[in-house]
């Protein structure tokens, strides 16, 4: 607690004045103790820690050794023009000294090696981690990690496809506090989430219709990723077929009919392969720069705990995607 | 979406940019990694250091600089081979006309006020270009989508007052109270009571010679505003006085650049304003006080030891400077244990004294109308404040926006809420844009360009070569804004029929508030049912031989007709539109008020006689009119 007490300095109170006065100086002091780990850089990533650098988080460690490429920097402006030319820096090394420059109160710093590499302990490091595109055994394995930890380790998942953008939250127990419409002080109050391969676990018949679809069609991409040893993003329209009996599959094990997943999402998703979306980027980066913050200052009810948009239809849609034993609403 | 013909489509088209503050910034970023190439950019603000949470193209060494600029500089950056075009300037400056507008495919607007988005609203329909509106408080944010003749437009339904406000209005630039208000409020009363680690930006910050003196102001800030040992509650009131409201403003002017197109601020100096009573006004304090800390601080009052009664009076610069230092030093010597956590309480006597008067001191200074006590604790309301995330959020929906009305996928466009609490699961929630509203004054006639010397051509001139000739007006009122400049009819007073006489023969340019480039004309003809704006274009000269009257009035006049077919008006006003209207009416001459929240929706009451007599005469008007615009004019 005696981190709370702590002032802010006369620097931090100018530059996060406006913020300031929206969750207070006691959530700004928390934020800026917040370290937060970042796995793979893609756009919604580059989004995401351009956020919560502006925001003030406290330390920021970039994992990301793929040499700079103009794809991989197609959707990331933290990557100045004359780092495209190929100068052999990392795409971490190159985002990481923008970041700085964003706002210097931030420690930005670069980690090199592959997150699957890592000792356990490597994660007693951070408060939290974003994975960006990663296969879905990488991330269960990450999430499985950050839950064995002593101290919370916070874990989101992120991914921008085309139109589509999805997010995963895995807060454990999350204790914040929150205002209530027409009340005057805000409560606290306790959560927990379910880890993502429970989360996986949940059987598809227990959804209603009215479940984002989105939800579905990527667990097939998913699993088609893995099953034929792709790179994630690594598929097009021709991979179509391929998809279609993946969905035969899965539906067939989850008891649900076909139907249950439009072939012309997946047909969607299969065309745009890995191409991030600018906007679709900017607006997934921003809902999860604010969960972020929210999480990390214990300020807000979190999103719990997937987050899908589509730009075909405009909606930003929440899944509480929880087995039903620990459905504490 | 996204695919290779798309984006070859979007590098050709050119976008307006309104704003690079928080949504600008993003907005810009966005733009160009989606592959926009051909940008123009309008921003009249400069850079100030609590920008730098979340307008992330500008850095420290930036404070001071033009907005539009530095934004241009830091995209190139990253994306050198863009076109960006960055003007410094006021959008509603007369350079942005009609015909500016019309270069553009799409106009994108990441504005932080009404007026300015009204203003373009206006010019986008004028200029038949769609305009992608958006605006953040806090966690919650909108974009919305107006296309001409599709969708309603930003005026189409009446808009509550805002919620926030520039920073540099604030801080540097009011232009009305409330921005004092806020200032005193938010900066000056936490600054001199308040937790001194949250707040900032008392001083107002500049840059001379592109230099900035930001860090020199602030680091004799803190100590400045304490008090020192050995002074008085009074001194020490009388130094901040003429420090917040003399030196302050000094240096304020000293950035030219801020000035060039507005008023500038006049320093106030406490022997000006209370030269001789300074110290008897102390004592009043001293005296009344009797160094009694009393616990029911919110009965203390500086207007109660002042002898001032009425709340909802004005009251006079002395009397505010009066206030002013009698709330500072109740505060110390009644009030001790709140200071350095004072937080503003609309209840707070003492803390709304003192808002109001340091709110009128600054208004004072920038020529702003002061306000009592009463209207000013109605005002000192919440403010809400921008974030990254939801501009962000914000800028990639605009942008969505934008890709479907170049891609001729408009039926596919939506207006977006940005919401804090899900609502149905949902965090986005997009909402078919509403179809345009008939009684809109704004859209639902199609605004006309009148182009003329404003300097040679007189109010009459318009009522009757254009006005009456050419668009068949018969009984013609005119607004500029909200203020009446001429109307006719048998139940005019005397004196106003004389007051609009003597107008009708000045030149435009002389009128009070200029009639000149930008500005725009309501028409309004209350017999015929009949409403037009019309766009002023100042033009040096005419053909002699093709546009002998001098005066020209272009646009689609066909569908002006049509819509003028009389008709009896379906809509009787809402009870406000009917207040709204009878307090226009009564208020003749008082063009200085604020507008922002007025629905200027004029829907004419005319006695059920006068209506069935124009229905029986229909025919023969339209008949009429047809004959009088036999002349076809000039079309843009
Ligand atoms: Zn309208």
């Amino acid at each position: 607690m005696e981190s709370v007490s702590e002032l802010l300095t006369e620097q931090e109170a100018a530059i996060y004045d406006r913020q300031i006065r929206i969750w207070g100086a006691d959530a700004q002091r928390k934020l800026s103790k917040a370290r937060i780990l970042v796995v793979g850089i893609t756009g919604v990533v580059a989004e995401t820690c351009k956020n919560i650098v502006l925001a003030g988080i406290g330390s920021l460690v970039l994992m990301d050794d793929s040499p700079m490429t103009f794809e991989a920097s197609a959707a990331n402006f933290l990557v100045p023009f004359d780092e495209l030319e190929g100068q052999g820096n990392s795409i971490a090394t190159v985002c990481a000294s923008s970041l700085r420059d964003f706002n210097p109160m931030v420690q930005v710093s670069v980690e090199e090696g592959g997150i699957s590499s890592k000792p356990d302990e490597f994660y007693d490091r951070f408060d939290a981690v974003i994975m960006g595109r990663s296969s879905i055994t990488l991330r269960t394995q990450v999430n499985e990690a950050c839950r064995k930890r002593p101290h919370r380790v916070a874990f989101y998942s992120v991914d921008c496809r085309g139109t589509c953008g999805s997010l995963f939250v895995d807060l454990q127990r999350h204790s914040f506090t929150s205002k209530k419409a027409g009340d005057d002080k805000a409560a606290q109050q306790d959560i927990s989430f379910p880890s993502l391969q429970e989360a996986l676990n949940v059987p598809w018949s227990s959804f209603n219709k009215r479940t984002s679809k989105l939800l579905f069609a990527l667990r097939i991409i998913d699993q088609f990723e893995v099953g034929v040893g792709r790179r994630p993003g690594q598929l097009s329209s021709q991979d179509l077929p391929d998809l279609i009996s993946y969905r035969g599959k899965m539906c067939a094990i989850q008891k649900v009919p076909e139907s249950f997943v439009p072939e012309n999402l997946l047909q969607k998703l299969a065309s745009v392969g890995g191409t991030e979306l600018p906007p679709v980027c900017a607006i997934i980066g921003g809902i999860l720069g604010q969960e972020l913050i929210k999480a990390m200052s214990c300020k807000g009810e979190p999103l719990k705990n997937f987050f899908f948009f589509d730009a075909s239809d405009g909606k930003g849609i929440i899944e509480c995607v929880v087995p039903s034993q620990m459905n504490d609403h | 979406m996204g695919s290779e013909e798309e984006r070859i489509a979007i590098e050709k088209e050119k976008v307006l940019m309104v704003g690079a503050g928080g949504i600008g910034c993003e907005l810009l970023k966005t733009l160009v990694l989606t592959g926009f190439k051909h940008i123009h950019l309008i921003d009249m603000d400069t850079i100030e250091v609590s920008n730098l949470n979340r307008q992330f193209l500008f850095r420290k060494s930036h404070v001071g600089q033009s907005k539009a600029k530095v934004a241009r500089e830091a995209v190139l950056k990253f994306r050198p081979g863009v076109d960006i075009v960055a003007h410094h300037g006021n959008v509603k400056n007369t350079e942005f006309d009609i015909d500016f507008f019309k270069q553009f495919s799409v106009v994108l607007n990441g504005l932080d006020n009404l007026e300015a988005r009204r203003h373009v609203n206006r010019l986008c329909l004028a200029a038949g270009v769609p305009l992608v509106e958006s605006g953040t408080t806090g966690y919650l944010g909108q974009v919305t989508v107006h296309i001409k003749g599709k969708t309603e437009c930003y005026e189409c339904q009446p808009k509550p007052a805002p919620k926030s406000y520039p920073v540099c209005t604030i801080t540097s630039t009011p232009s009305k109270l409330i921005h004092c208000i806020v200032w005193a409020k938010e900066l000056a009363l936490a600054k001199l009571f308040g937790d001194k680690s949250q707040v900032s930006d008392l001083d107002v910050r500049t840059s001379v010679d592109g230099k900035s003196i930001t860090s020199e102001v602030e680091n004799d800030d803190v100590k400045f505003f304490e008090l020192r040992s050995g002074e008085s509650f009074q001194q020490f009131a009388a130094r901040v006085f003429d420090r917040i409201f003399g030196y302050n403003i000094e240096i304020a002017l000293q950035n030219e650049e801020t000035w060039k197109a507005r008023r500038q601020p006049d320093p106030l100096y406490l022997d000006k304003i209370l030269p001789t009573q300074q110290e008897e006004e102390g004592s009043a304090a001293e005296e009344n006080g009797n160094g009694v800390e009393i616990e029911q601080h919110p009965t203390v009052s500086a207007m109660a030891t002042l002898g001032l009664k009425n709340p909802q009076k004005i009251w006079d610069v002395q009397e505010n400077a009066r206030v002013f230092l009698e709330s500072i030093q109740l505060f110390f010597k009644r009030r001790s244990k709140d200071i350095g956590k004072l937080v503003f309480d609309k209840d707070d006597q003492l803390a709304v004294e003192f808002v109001t008067a340091a709110a009128n001191l600054r208004a004072h200074s920038f020529g702003i109308p002061m306000q009592s006590l009463f209207e000013a604790k109605g005002m000192a309301g919440n403010i809400i404040h921008a974030i990254a995330t939801t501009n962000a959020c914000i800028a990639g929906l605009i942008v969505l926006e934008a890709l479907k009305l170049l891609t001729n996928r408009t039926e596919q466009c939506r207006m977006t809420y940005c919401v804090e609490h899900p609502t149905r699961k949902m965090l986005l929630v997009p909402v078919e844009p509403a179809e345009p509203n008939p009684h809109c004054y704004v859209c639902s006639e199609t605004p006309l360009v009148l182009e003329v010397n404003t300097v040679t051509a007189t109010m009459r001139d318009v009522i009757e070569k254009v006005l009456k000739r050419k668009l068949g007006v018969d009984s013609p009122v005119i607004m500029q804004g909200s203020s009446l400049l001429y109307e006719t009819g048998d139940d005019l007073e005397d004196d106003m029929a004389a007051h609009y006489a003597s107008l009708l023969n000045k030149s435009l340019a002389l009128y009070p508030t200029p009639i000149t480039t930008g500005v725009v004309l309501t028409v309004e003809d209350y017999h015929q049912d009949f409403r037009c704006s019309l766009h002023v274009k100042h033009r040096e000269t005419f053909d002699e031989e093709t546009e002998p009257d001098g005066i020209l009035v272009t646009g689609d006049i066909a569908s002006v007709i049509n819509a003028e077919q009389p008709t009896l008006p379906t809509k009787t006003p809402a009870a406000d539109d009917e207040d709204l209207f009878n307090k226009e009416e009564n208020g003749h001459g008082d063009d200085n008020k604020d507008d922002d929240d007025d629905l200027v929706m004029f829907t004419p009451e005319t006695t059920a006689g006068t209506k069935r007599k124009l229905e029986e005469d229909e025919n023969l008007l339209v008949e009429e009119k047809r004959l009088r615009i036999e002349e076809p004019p000039v079309m843009v």
